[in-house]
């Protein structure tokens, strides 16, 4: 019991203590800072606001309030996308049989291709559009009943799930490519988009596990009686699993919010989210730690207290089928 | 209505319009009449999908396409020159291999032993296997190949690691990646056995437990580098007692490393706490309180009773973290800057950095190594495990 505590305690404190320092940090003057490690504020160092002052109401006023609100925007657009459409994916994968035939993937991976390789070699991109889509409606109407291998919902779910293994810096390249030449880049929207395929992973995941452990039989008398699929999935799934999408909408927000290396390559001054402000601080002067610390503190405060207000939602959610394997 | 029901039994081709039709006309007509039912399966689908083909697949290609070639930036664009492999042997062979591989050095005679023990290991199960009734032909083509890989990386590991050598991005990467990982887990599986006991106050542990995987890891990486300075940080009267008062974690290979794990290493053992704890509080209880019965002490209840029964969790935990922690990147970014020298740098980070010298071929012919590496250690991992699992 005592040993328990102890070490209880002080894991407490190797997690509190470097969270006290930026506290005390962000209140101290430049010099209290660089003077030495002072601990216990009016005794040791008399505290001062004007790092809070700088940061909030003086010189940097504009760009923290402009990055705080593109990561609200960024992070809370980009979460409920994540979650509608992983949600629906998960239920879709869960409740229906897909078979896409295996054939039909490999015609259309192939008149992409072709279009890709065309519209490289200079043909008028409209025109090789249209085309491998003629292309592809012809292979379909000759070839298209003969196949007869297809896949099955669990390789729709293993292929979208395998995403996650996808390190982001592999597709970051062509992706701002692309966001350059849709004259996106630096803006939220591209922000926004890329968070949302990114995550995608995640929700799908979580969700479709959330959704096998829900009784199907409820769902089914909606359905003699007559309601729709959207409607049942709109009004007695989502309904029912509330803790899980809480959950996941959590996780993938806290991933959006903190989010550093995507936002490096995709924004500039415009669209800068709070990590990067963060990282800016580290200027010409050397770190200016006391800026740091006000911007790392008034960033992690709504997502801590998020944390703490759905602690046992986060457990229960997440866990339901997902992990167990 | 017949439609209506929740049997899966819905759409038979991905795409709305082209799947196959049914051969009977009758049947043909009563799947025609509940269209926006059948519809109803790709539309929760499509959206997924598309949004997966467009950011992940399509630019995966288009990254693979540049990995094979050479970019220049002239007025008004840029031109692409093909240039098969170049990009992979510049980082395996050519100018980049101390950088990407490391420096070479001479192994010690304990990382010949342990890379001879290994490859020995490894081909007595491979002809166990051979001999087994199961074999098969992927099975064996997947084997060797995996075997051939690890006896490589093995061998890199002990040379790089070696007298005068000097890890590359590549190792460094794996050093964060499996030290994090080993000691992620032993804490917070610690921690998660702390608090589940029945004692109070452990409501408030857990909370506060919770709190470093929340910060974002910019964050982290700024934190830890006040807390290990070793001039003006919270910790500089325990440096000068122990006379490091002027040592720099910074200016230290091995020091910056462990520096940068010491931050994964906060931020992320709660992720791998929370869940261990949940799934601590479902195991059931009648097996515990037999073995009390029957006398059992706290390891042997450990031991044969709540590891077996957390060790799904465990698997699948530690993939999700192999997954991701191969990507770290913010912390050597911010905490180092990839330095000394390129002592920190992690895969991710060199490609970043590649780009940011305009070095797009480059940059992408790494990121296409780590996603190599990250395939393969997911893949052999996943094997390994349900090989292990159904064995026992």
């Amino acid at each position: 019991m005592v040993v328990s505590y102890t070490i209880m305690i002080f894991w407490a404190i190797v997690v509190l203590l470097p969270l006290y320092w930026l506290l005390t940090t962000s209140l101290k003057l430049p010099i209290d800072v660089n003077m030495g490690p002072f601990y216990i504020p009016f005794i040791e160092f008399e505290p001062s606001l004007h790092a809070w002052d700088y940061i909030l109401l003086g010189d940097l006023a504009n760009d923290t309030i402009r990055a705080y609100k593109n990561t609200v925007i960024v992070g809370f657009t980009s979460a409920f996308l994540t979650v509608l459409l992983g949600t629906a994916a998960a239920y879709g994968l869960t409740r229906f049989s897909y078979r896409p035939k295996l054939g039909t993937i490999l015609i259309a991976i192939g008149c992409i291709a072709l279009a890709g390789i065309a519209i490289w070699a200079g043909v008028n991109w409209i025109l090789a559009i249209i085309a491998a889509i003629v292309l592809f409606i012809v292979l379909m109407q000759t070839l298209g009943r003969r196949f007869k291998r297809s896949l099955g919902n669990s390789d729709i779910a293993f292929w979208l799930i395998s995403q996650r293994m996808l390190p982001p810096v592999a597709v970051v390249l062509p992706i701002y490519v692309m966001f350059q030449t849709l004259n996106l880049l630096d803006t939220q929207a591209a922000l926004i988009i890329t968070y949302t395929a990114v995550n995608l992973a995640i929700v799908v995941w979580l969700m479709r596990d959330y959704f096998q452990t829900i009784p199907i039989e409820i769902e089914e008398c909606a359905a003699i009686d007559g309601a729709s699929r959207f409607r049942i999935f709109w009004s007695i799934v989502l309904p029912l699993s509330v803790p899980g999408l809480v959950a996941t909408f959590l996780f993938v927000l806290v991933f959006t919010w903190n989010e550093y290396l995507l936002a490096l390559f995709l924004s500039g001054a415009n669209a800068q989210t709070l990590p990067l402000t963060i990282a800016a601080q580290s200027a010409t002067r050397g770190p200016q730690w006391w800026y740091m610390s006000v911007l790392i503190l008034i960033m992690i405060l709504p997502v801590i207290i998020i944390a703490i207000l759905l602690e046992r939602y986060i457990s229960r959610g997440l866990l339901v089928g997902s992990i167990k394997g | 209505m017949e439609s209506a029901e929740i049997e899966p039994q819905g759409p038979e081709g991905l795409d709305p319009g082209l799947e196959a039709s049914s051969s009977t006309p009758k049947r043909r007509r009563r799947r025609l009449s509940e269209l926006p039912e059948r519809m109803a399966g790709n539309a929760f689908l499509l959206p997924a999908i598309l949004m997966v083909l467009f950011l992940a697949i399509f630019p995966l290609i288009v990254s693979a396409y540049l990995s094979l070639s050479r970019i220049k930036f002239v007025k008004g664009g840029f031109e692409i020159n093909f240039v098969g492999l170049a990009n992979y042997k510049k980082l395996l062979t050519g100018s980049e291999q101390t950088h990407f591989l490391g420096k070479f050095g001479d192994p010690s005679p304990i990382g010949w032993i342990v890379f001879w023990g290994a490859v020995a290991a490894m081909a007595w199960g491979f002809i166990r296997y051979i001999r087994g009734e199961r074999r098969t032909v992927i099975g064996t083509m997947g084997r060797i190949i995996a075997m051939l890989i690890m006896s490589g990386a093995l061998y890199l590991l002990i040379h790089v690691l070696g007298s005068d050598g000097r890890p590359g991005t590549i190792v460094v990467t794996w050093i964060y990646v499996f030290v994090g990982i080993a000691v992620q887990y032993s804490l917070a599986l610690g921690l998660a056995l702390l608090v589940t006991q029945n004692i109070p106050g452990r409501r408030f542990f857990r909370i506060v437990y919770l709190i470093p995987m929340m910060i974002t890891p910019v964050g982290v990486a700024y934190l830890f580098r006040m807390l290990t300075n070793t001039d003006i940080g919270p910790f500089q009267p325990i440096w000068q007692a122990m006379g490091l008062g002027l040592y720099s974690w910074v200016t230290d290979p091995w020091g910056a490393r462990v520096a940068i794990m010491i931050g994964d290493i906060w931020q992320w053992t709660p992720f791998m706490f929370i869940v261990l704890v949940a799934a601590l509080e479902t195991q059931s209880v009648e097996q515990v309180e037999a073995a009390l019965v029957d006398g059992a002490n706290k390891r042997q209840i450990f031991r044969f009773i709540t590891f077996p029964q957390i060790l799904p969790v465990t698997l699948t935990l530690i993939l999700i973290r192999l997954i991701e922690a191969f990507k770290i990147v913010d912390l050597p970014n911010v905490m180092t800057n990839g330095g000394p020298g390129t002592a920190t740098e992690s895969m991710t980070l060199q490609a970043f950095f590649n780009w940011r010298a305009l070095d797009l071929g480059g940059s992408a012919a790494i990121a296409y190594m780590l996603l190599f590496v990250v395939t393969f250690i997911g893949i052999a991992y996943v094997n390994l495990v349900r090989g292990r699992v159904t064995e026992a």
